[in-house]
């Protein structure tokens, strides 16, 4: 399969004290959660943009919200990096192989918005990951739908936000091949969840949820602090 | 949504909107704050109606557009409900094919309540030949052509989406209300691309490059443009390590315009 482990060089935005544990990953077999071994490995990291207590301003008007995108797709990739470096404990060759499409995706996601913001970018994000348990099935897929069904409603919610019809459309772009991980994940945990009447109400409506609501769901899995006050609101 | 936000802009806009709504100015205050955020697509709608005749054109026009697609959707899982019933291997997909038909007849009748009450004239229901004029003859006779159009219309269904959007850029609650039946479409995609999957179709979720996965021309125009890696002037092809052509064509799906979608779905349209 053309499916190959990111290696560490193909990952610029993610801390490289994490990363660069994967042979000690492999070592303690995956069962200590990951967000343990990134605490314990803060210690010798010193890049100053990632220092836990800093609030980092994600800015105004259409910058912003890229930013506000860019900081969910960082949050995204590292979680299915980590899924595809210690895989949970049972899985198949099917699920590995569309789990690390999305990895490949995300990944992608992220890199496209720290390219197109430039030097107006945040910084690369610190995350949290120690309420997973990335040896457990069932740990991971509730993660990996919690954020996917995240992720839908943030861009669903962001696009009135948006001033320029060129980001919306991009965000259009995202957001469907969100909905679709999602949709997949979700069947992961059970078939014929793909759209379930806890995402989608009578109107056959998905969910939308201002930067706020998201951010204040995303905030257990990140240590950074974001200021989202400068977003826009309508 | 900040419905005082919304006003204030067309406020800035119109500064006559106030008078022209006048009596119903103290109406349109407490709107904001009573009515439930699922029920403001109406209140909105009749609201400025009202005050401006109707809504834009192009508004009307896309939403009326999406109302097109949605009832071709809805008129297909029901017809799958009712005449192909023999054919479908299991209760799951069963379920599932009643899944999808429900949010189809509520998007129609979402479509057709916002469009009503926002002045225009909703589409009506058509007369639909599934076949496509005969190019998918066992339609309904042969599961894995019935899961292929299904495939297609869904696809097509987030396209047209994508590409309706700018269109609604000026009204914020019909171009939310848009988004959220966009990411619907596209978890319908997903999940009858795994129902082909399991039946040895080459599909996943998402769509790989420009590939159909399915064996008819006629249903390529609805993938032409999915192999773009091109996004608002980054390269993602090679973006990072592990991402080729392939993964970049993966993680955007790209619209289409009105033209385009009424081309591919025209044959189904009698």
């Amino acid at each position: 399969m053309k499916k190959e482990m990111l290696s560490e060089p193909a990952v610029p935005n993610l801390r490289q004290s994490g990363l660069s544990r994967r042979k000690f990953f492999g070592i303690t077999g995956g069962l200590v959660a990951a967000g343990m071994l990134l605490d314990a490995c803060n210690k010798d990291d010193d890049n100053p943009s990632n220092n836990t207590g800093n609030t980092i301003n994600l800015g105004s008007g259409d910058t912003g919200i890229l930013n506000y995108a860019y900081a969910l797709e960082q949050l995204e990739a590292a979680f299915y990096m980590q899924v595809a470096m210690t895989p949970y404990s049972g899985i198949s060759s099917g699920e590995m192989s569309l789990l690390t499409d999305i990895r490949d995706h995300e990944v992608a996601h992220r890199e496209f918005f720290k390219k197109a913001l430039g030097s107006a970018a945040i910084p690369a994000l610190e995350v949290n990951f120690s309420s997973i348990d990335f040896s457990s099935r069932d740990s991971v897929l509730t993660t990996a739908r919690s954020f996917e069904d995240l992720g839908v409603s943030a861009y669903n919610g962001a696009g009135q936000l948006i001033t320029s019809p060129d980001y919306l459309v991009l965000a259009g772009k995202i957001v469907s091949v969100e909905a679709r991980h999602a949709a997949y994940i979700r069947d992961l945990i059970a078939n014929g969840s793909f759209a379930g009447s806890d995402v989608v109400d009578n109107n056959g409506l998905d969910k939308s949820r201002s930067p706020q609501e998201v951010l204040s769901i995303a905030g257990a899995y990140l240590k950074s602090s974001l200021n989202a006050n400068n977003l826009p609101t309508s | 949504m900040n419905f005082a936000n919304i006003l204030n802009e067309i406020a800035k806009a119109d500064p006559e909107v106030f008078e022209k709504t006048s009596e119903r100015r103290h109406v349109l205050k407490g709107l904001g704050r009573r009515i439930a955020l699922t029920a403001l697509p109406f209140a909105v709608g009749s609201v400025f109606q009202k005050a401006y005749g109707k809504t834009t054109d192009a508004v009307i026009d896309t939403l009326n557009f999406a109302l097109r697609l949605e009832h071709l959707e809805a008129a297909f899982y029901n017809k799958v409900l009712t005449d192909a019933m023999s054919i479908i291997p299991t209760p799951a997909a069963v379920a599932a094919f009643t899944g999808i038909r429900d949010h189809e007849v509520a998007h129609v009748n979402f479509l057709t309540g916002a469009i009503s009450a926002a002045g225009g004239t909703p589409q009506a229901m058509e007369n639909y030949d599934f076949t496509a004029g005969g190019t998918f003859s066992d339609v309904f006779t042969n599961y894995d052509t019935l899961l292929a159009v299904a495939q297609a219309f869904e696809d097509t269904g987030v396209r047209a989406y994508k590409g309706g959007a700018g269109a609604l850029m000026s009204n914020n609650t019909f171009l939310t209300a848009a988004l959220n039946i966009h990411s619907v479409e596209a978890r319908h995609a997903a999940h009858i691309r795994q129902m082909r999957k399991a039946r040895g179709a080459d599909v996943k979720p998402w769509i790989t490059l420009n590939q159909s996965g399915i064996g008819s021309s006629a249903v390529q125009p609805i993938y032409n443009g999915e192999e773009n890696t091109m996004q608002g002037g980054v390269q993602i092809n090679g973006i990072a390590g592990g991402i080729g052509a392939e993964e970049a064509s993966e993680a955007f799906d790209e619209p289409l315009d009105a033209a385009t979608v009424l081309n591919i779905v025209g044959p189904f349209i009698m």
